[in-house]
C-alpha cells in the first residue's frame, strides 16, 4: 500500500489522505472554441499510484501536456507540492523534479544506451555548457548509469545504439532515463502502448518496482495493468472528469462501463490488444535490425 | 574509420606537404570554405538546426578584418580576431532572435537576418557597396613575417583550419555537445529531462557563427578581398550542399564537401562549361539527396561499418 511505504520512507505520521503532490483546480484548455479539458480537478496522493483512464480524445494526454507545461492552460490552477506551478516552463518544471515520459518511446536514438541515462544524470552537474573539454569528463557517471540499466535489465546493451533496441526495451531505457532524475514525481503516457503480452508484464512490474519512494501518474489504456498498480483512478470523458476512486469503485460504475469499458472491448476486439499489438511490435523490430 | 592518433598525425602531416604538390591559393581558398562548412554542420549535423543565413557571418567577418587591415594597418592576426568575434557579436544578436523558433521557421528566420544584414552592407558606406573591399594588404604576422608570400599565408591558413576544426570537433565531443545531440536527437525529451534547450542551441549558434566568422576574415586575408558576395544568400545554399554532400553529422565530411565543391567550381569555371556550373551544381545536389543522403563520408562510414564492423 503506498500510504505505508512513504510512512516507511519519510517517517511522517500524519494522514496520508491530505498530503497531495500534485493538484489542479479548474483546469480548462480550450483549442479555437473546442475544450479539450474541461473543468478537471485532479488530487494526487504523495506515494500513490494514480491512473488517468478514459476512451480515446478524454483529454488525457492534453491533461499530461497541461501538468509538464507543454501546454499553457486557459484557465485554472496547478499546484506541486503547494507551489503554483502555472505560469513555469516546462525545463524549469522539469527541474523540480516532475518527469514526463511521452506516448511515443522517448529516447535518444543515435546514442548509446549508455549515453542515453548519462545526459539524464548529466542534468545535475554543472559541466553542460562545456563545449571546451573533453567528453571524458563525464565518465565518473559511468557506473552510475549502469546501476540505473541493471535496474531495468538493459546492462547488457550498455553499447548498443539504442534504434538498434526492441521496442519494449526502448520503453525500459525511458523509465531508467527517467529514474536517473530521481524524480518525485513521474508521469507516464501510455507506459506499455503497442506492446506485445511478455512486455506489457515487466514494464508493469518495472513501474510497480520503481513506484517506490514516488508517485506515478499514469495514462493508460490496458485495465489490465491498471487493476493491478494504480491505487487510484480518475475516468476522463470529453474533457471532464467522469468519476473518480479505486478500481473496484470505477470499474462498478454503471456511467463508466457505458462510456469506457464498452469502448475498451471493442478496442480489443479490434486487434489493439494483445495479438495484433506483439505482431506490429514483431514488423518494427525487424525494420529497426 | 576512427581516428586514431597515427592517422590524424598522417592527415595533418598531408596537409603541411600539399602546397609542394597544388597551388597553395587553390589550397586555401578549399581550407577556407572547408571552415565554414565544419561550422554550419556543428549546427545542422549535431544540433539539428538549419540555418540559411550562415554567410551574413562569413562575411561580416571579411568586411571587418578587410576594413581593419586597410584603414587601421593593424597586424592580420588582430584583424582576423576582430572579423571574428563581430561575426560573434552578429551571431549572438541573431541566435537570440531565431533559436526560438523551430523546424522551417528558424531557417526563414535566419534567411530573413541574412537578407537584412546584406543591405546594411550593400547601403553601408565602409564596405564599398558594389565594388566591396579591394587590395586588403595581407601585412606582416606578429609584425614580422611577410604574408605576401603564398607559401607563409598557406601555413597560417592551415593553423586556423586545424584550430577551427579541432574546436568543432571538440564541441561535438563534449559535456555541451552530448546535450546538442539530445536536443537533435529529441528535442521535447531533452526538454522533459528539465535542460532548457534555446539557451544550448543559442551557444552553438555564437560557436558556429563566430567559427563562420574566422572563415570570412581568413578568406578575405587571402584573396585580398571582401565583396558582397560573401554574404549574398547564393553562399548561404552553397554551404548546404557542401556540407550535405560531404555527410552532414559527420566530423569529415564539411570537408570532403568543401574540397569536391570548391574544386568542381575552380575547374569548370575556367573551361567551356563555365556558364553551367550552377546548372552542374544543382543536378549534383539533387543526385546527392535522391541516391546518397549520407553524404560521401556517410556512405563510406556505413560501407566500412556493414562490410568490416
Amino acid at each position: 500500500m503506498p500510504g505505508e511505504n512513504n510512512n516507511k520512507n519519510t517517517g511522517f505520521d500524519y494522514d496520508m489522505s491530505t498530503d497531495y503532490v500534485l493538484q489542479t483546480t479548474d483546469l480548462v484548455k480550450e483549442f479555437k472554441g473546442f475544450t479539450a479539458v474541461d473543468n478537471v480537478s485532479l488530487n494526487i496522493e504523495r506515494g500513490s499510484i494514480h491512473a488517468l483512464i478514459g476512451p480515446n480524445g478524454a483529454g488525457k494526454t492534453t491533461v499530461f501536456n497541461l501538468l509538464t507545461k507543454f501546454l499553457s492552460p486557459t484557465s485554472g490552477r496547478i499546484l506541486y507540492n503547494g507551489r503554483d506551478i502555472t505560469a513555469m516552463k516546462p525545463a524549469s518544471v522539469a527541474r523540480l523534479g516532475l518527469i514526463r515520459s511521452f506516448q511515443i518511446s522517448a529516447v535518444f536514438p543515435h546514442l548509446t544506451v549508455l549515453e542515453n541515462v548519462r545526459i539524464a544524470l548529466q542534468r545535475k552537474e554543472s559541466n553542460s555548457f562545456h563545449f571546451w573539454r573533453s567528453e571524458k569528463v563525464l565518465e565518473p557517471l559511468n557506473e552510475k548509469a549502469l546501476e540505473l540499466l541493471d535496474q531495468v535489465g538493459l546492462r547488457e546493451f550498455a553499447k548498443t545504439t539504442t534504434v538498434d533496441l526492441s521496442y519494449g526495451r526502448k520503453r525500459a531505457l525511458e523509465i531508467a532515463t527517467t529514474l536517473a532524475l530521481d524524480p518525485e514525481l513521474m508521469l507516464l503516457d501510455e507506459p506499455t502502448q503497442g506492446m506485445g503480452h511478455e512486455d506489457v508484464d515487466v514494464v508493469a512490474a518495472l513501474i510497480k518496482k520503481v513506484s517506490a519512494n514516488r508517485t506515478i501518474l499514469m495514462v493508460e489504456h490496458n485495465l489490465h495493468v491498471v487493476s493491478r498498480l494504480a491505487d487510484r483512478i480518475t475516468v476522463l470523458q470529453r474533457g471532464a472528469v467522469l468519476t473518480e476512486g479505486d478500481y473496484d469503485t470505477v470499474s462498478a460504475d454503471p456511467r463508466v462501463k457505458e462510456a469506457y469499458l464498452g469502448v475498451a472491448a471493442d478496442e480489443e476486439e479490434e486487434g489493439g490488444e494483445p495479438v495484433g499489438a506483439s505482431g506490429e511490435v514483431e514488423q518494427q523490430e525487424r525494420a529497426t535490425a | 574509420m576512427t581516428m586514431t592518433k597515427p592517422r590524424i598525425a598522417l592527415l595533418v602531416l598531408l596537409g603541411l606537404l600539399a602546397p609542394l604538390v597544388i597551388y597553395p591559393v587553390f589550397l586555401m581558398k578549399v581550407l577556407c570554405f572547408a571552415l565554414f562548412a565544419c561550422a554550419f554542420n556543428l549546427l545542422l549535423g549535431f544540433t539539428g538546426l538549419l540555418s540559411f543565413g550562415h554567410a551574413a557571418f562569413l562575411g561580416t567577418g571579411g568586411y571587418v578584418t578587410g576594413y581593419l587591415m586597410i584603414n587601421t594597418g593593424i597586424t592580420p592576426e588582430l584583424g582576423i580576431l576582430c572579423g571574428t568575434l563581430a561575426a560573434g557579436v552578429v551571431g549572438a544578436v541573431y541566435g537570440k532572435l531565431a533559436v526560438k523558433r523551430e523546424g522551417i521557421y528558424f531557417a526563414m528566420v535566419t534567411l530573413a537576418l541574412a537578407q537584412l544584414l546584406f543591405f546594411v552592407y550593400l547601403q553601408a558606406p565602409f564596405t564599398g557597396g558594389e565594388d566591396g573591399l579591394q587590395g586588403v594588404p595581407r601585412g606582416f604576422l606578429f609584425g614580422l613575417i611577410d604574408l605576401t608570400n603564398n607559401t607563409y599565408l598557406y601555413y597560417v591558413v592551415y593553423a586556423i583550419f586545424l584550430f577551427g576544426f579541432w574546436l568543432v570537433f571538440r564541441t561535438v565531443h563534449s559535456p555541451f555537445g552530448q546535450i546538442l545531440k539530445a536536443i537533435r536527437e529529441n528535442e521535447p525529451r531533452a526538454i522533459s529531462l528539465g535542460y532548457n534547450v534555446t539557451q544550448y542551441k543559442w551557444v552553438a549558434f555564437v560557436i558556429s557563427a563566430a567559427l563562420a566568422g574566422l572563415a570570412g576574415s581568413t578568406k578575405t586575408l587571402v584573396f585580398q578581398l571582401a565583396s558582397l558576395n560573401d554574404v549574398h544568400w547564393h553562399l548561404s545554399g552553397e554551404v548546404v550542399l557542401m556540407t550535405l554532400l560531404g555527410g552532414m553529422g559527420t566530423i569529415a565530411g564539411p570537408l570532403v564537401g568543401a574540397g569536391v565543391v570548391v574544386t568542381i567550381q575552380n575547374y569548370l569555371s575556367g573551361g567551356e562549361l563555365g556558364n553551367y556550373v550552377s546548372i552542374i551544381m544543382g543536378v549534383i545536389f539533387i543526385i546527392c539527396v535522391l541516391l546518397f543522403r549520407n553524404g560521401i563520408v556517410g556512405e563510406l562510414q556505413r560501407l566500412i561499418k556493414r562490410n568490416f564492423g
